[in-house]
């Protein structure tokens, strides 16, 4: 599904990440993982064409997608969330999710301004399918609130259902579970498996490890800028170096 | 002071101000769309009223034919404008673009003047000249289509931004540029369009003024920092807050130049812009860091 292969990235000098190669399998849920300053974040801007990387390549569905920019990528059904929400803030929860379906809009901008009784209709359409993610990640009684005045876990939410109106095949996020408390990142976790059942690969950088072990197929573990192992959580769980890098050398 | 004058001042000050309001909205948007203050806007208004003149005069178009033709060029100018002047900019910090844009006003204003000359050029009212009596004041129908398009195009405006999935698109790159790409929506596209709306809208205001104060190849810079002022009231919003501030905007300077002196009906816009700017940057409606459409 997503391979990454070689990705170097050179920050002045300082080497953020040393030739890393995975593959992500269709269906799966991934979990990238490894201590602060390990690459993950960097990684996931590589992947997201955030950052141009020093070296290496990425393949989406056998394409090569090296640097391609991210509304490119959103086209290609790959969309991510960010660790710090980035919501349209003046903007209803409702109207979040419909811009997220835009990319599905048939009418372009000449209809539109044109005011095309098509294009409003099909807004209308539109409407109604946002509603349905809106009711997939629980958030329904929001929707006509503005996306700046929620709750961060909220927000996280509606950041997930706005993803998955793109209609990704995958989905990238970048520590789903940062500042969620205990209730709201055990219905996350259900949420992630969820997404996992649309079909609709996961992959995502935590810190949560309860959360990792849980709900990941395989995980990949970084440290300082190098994979260090990769494998099922079990498999990760009784690693040695996996140990010795997230607890220190005994000796 | 009687008050017939007062309303004659008011009457013909809140056509003035749906001008204002019209270039001001072209402001807000392609702030809201880029984070650029487009000083080249004026220059569009210009080319509204001097290219349907050309339509007019040159081609003998009537002018129903004339006023969409001018517009499309207008339009066209615009588009040129972003390609050749906005988009190649390797380094878009905010002072590089705001000079790349004065910069771009001048050289458009002095091809016009190459092109129509220095004069002074009328073009004719849309229906007439016989003036409409309202109660003691009276108005041309030429002000009646003034409000009359503004009006419209600020409906039309309102339908797009909240009830079209593609204005949407373009609310979302003005709240978060980084979120709107990773949807999937071409940030450049919005930019290229907002462009296309706003030399569209900046035509369109100054082909509707022109029959009433004529025009030339310098109307634009006036014309430009009235509804930079206006927007500025308005805190930069593409929605009602500009219009209300380009009608406030016009009907001062209409009273300050009927009951004070006509002298001071440029510099009413000028105190009124700094005394904004030094107390109440964020406009007379909005709240301190409040997101603008």
């Amino acid at each position: 599904m997503l391979e990454v292969s070689g990705i170097t990235q050179i920050f002045g000098g300082v080497t953020a990440l040393d030739s890393v190669s995975f593959a992500v399998h269709k269906g799966d849920i991934t979990g990238v993982i490894g201590p602060n300053g390990a690459g993950k974040t960097t990684l996931f801007n590589i992947i997201t064409g955030i950052y141009r990387q020093t070296a290496g390549t990425v393949t989406l569905e056998g394409n090569d997608i090296t640097g391609l920019p991210p509304e490119k990528l959103a086209r290609r059904a790959m969309v991510r969330t960010f660790q710090n929400i980035e919501l349209f803030g003046g903007m209803t929860v409702h109207e979040n999710v419909m811009v997220g379906m835009h990319t599905k809009s048939r009418s372009g901008l000449l209809a539109c301004s044109l005011k095309m009784p098509w294009s409003i209709s099909e807004e209308r359409r539109i409407r109604e399918g946002a509603l349905q993610w809106l009711a997939f990640t629980g958030i329904s009684d929001l929707a006509d609130h503005a996306a700046g005045g929620l709750p961060f876990g909220k927000g996280r939410l509606l950041e997930i259902a706005r993803a998955l109106a793109v209609e990704p095949r995958i989905i990238l996020m970048d520590e789903p579970a940062a500042g969620l408390n205990s209730q709201e990142t055990l219905a996350l976790s259900l949420l992630i498996k969820r997404i996992r059942d649309l079909g609709i690969t996961v992959v995502l950088v935590e810190h949560d490890m309860e959360l990792v072990m849980d709900i990941c197929d395989r995980i990949v573990v970084l440290n300082l800028g190098r994979k260090l192992a990769e494998g099922t959580p079990r498999e990760i769980q009784e690693n040695p170096e996996v140990i010795s890098a997230y607890l220190g050398d005994d000796d | 002071m009687q008050f017939d004058q007062i309303l004659q001042y008011t009457l013909s000050g809140l056509s003035t101000g749906a001008i204002y309001a019209l270039i001001g909205i072209g402001f807000s948007i392609i702030y809201n769309a880029t984070g650029i203050i487009n000083f080249a806007q004026g220059e569009f208004v210009m080319l509204g009223g001097l290219l349907t003149l050309s339509c007019l005069e040159l081609l003998q178009l009537p002018l129903w034919a004339a006023i969409p033709c001018s517009v499309a060029v207008a339009t066209v100018v615009g588009v040129l404008f972003e390609r050749l002047a906005i988009r190649p900019l390797r380094q878009p910090t905010p002072i590089n673009l705001v000079i790349i844009t004065i910069g771009g006003s001048i050289l458009i204003r002095g091809l016009a003047m190459l092109v129509w000359g220095k004069d002074t050029h009328a073009i004719p009212p849309f229906s007439g000249d016989d003036p409409i009596a309202i109660g003691g004041a009276t108005i041309l129908p030429q002000h009646l289509w003034i409000l009359a398009i503004t009006l419209i195009i600020i409906v039309v405006n309102k339908i797009y931004f909240y009830h079209t999935i593609s204005g949407k698109a373009m609310r979302a790159c003005s709240y978060n540029r980084r979120a709107a790409g990773l949807v999937g929506i071409d940030v450049k596209r919005m930019v290229l369009f907002s462009f296309i709306i706003s030399s569209a809208m900046g035509a369109i205001a100054g082909i509707i003024v022109a029959p009433l104060t004529m025009t030339a190849y310098d109307v634009g810079v006036m014309l430009g920092l009235k509804g930079f002022c206006a927007a500025i009231i308005g805190g930069m919003s593409s929605g009602i807050s500009t219009v209300v501030g380009g009608l406030i905007l016009g009907v001062l300077e209409s009273l300050g130049a009927g009951l004070i002196s006509s002298g001071y009906k440029d510099a009413i816009a000028f105190i009124i812009l700094l005394l904004l700017l030094f107390i109440r940057p964020q406009g007379l409606f909005g709240k301190a860091d409040s997101e603008r459409v």
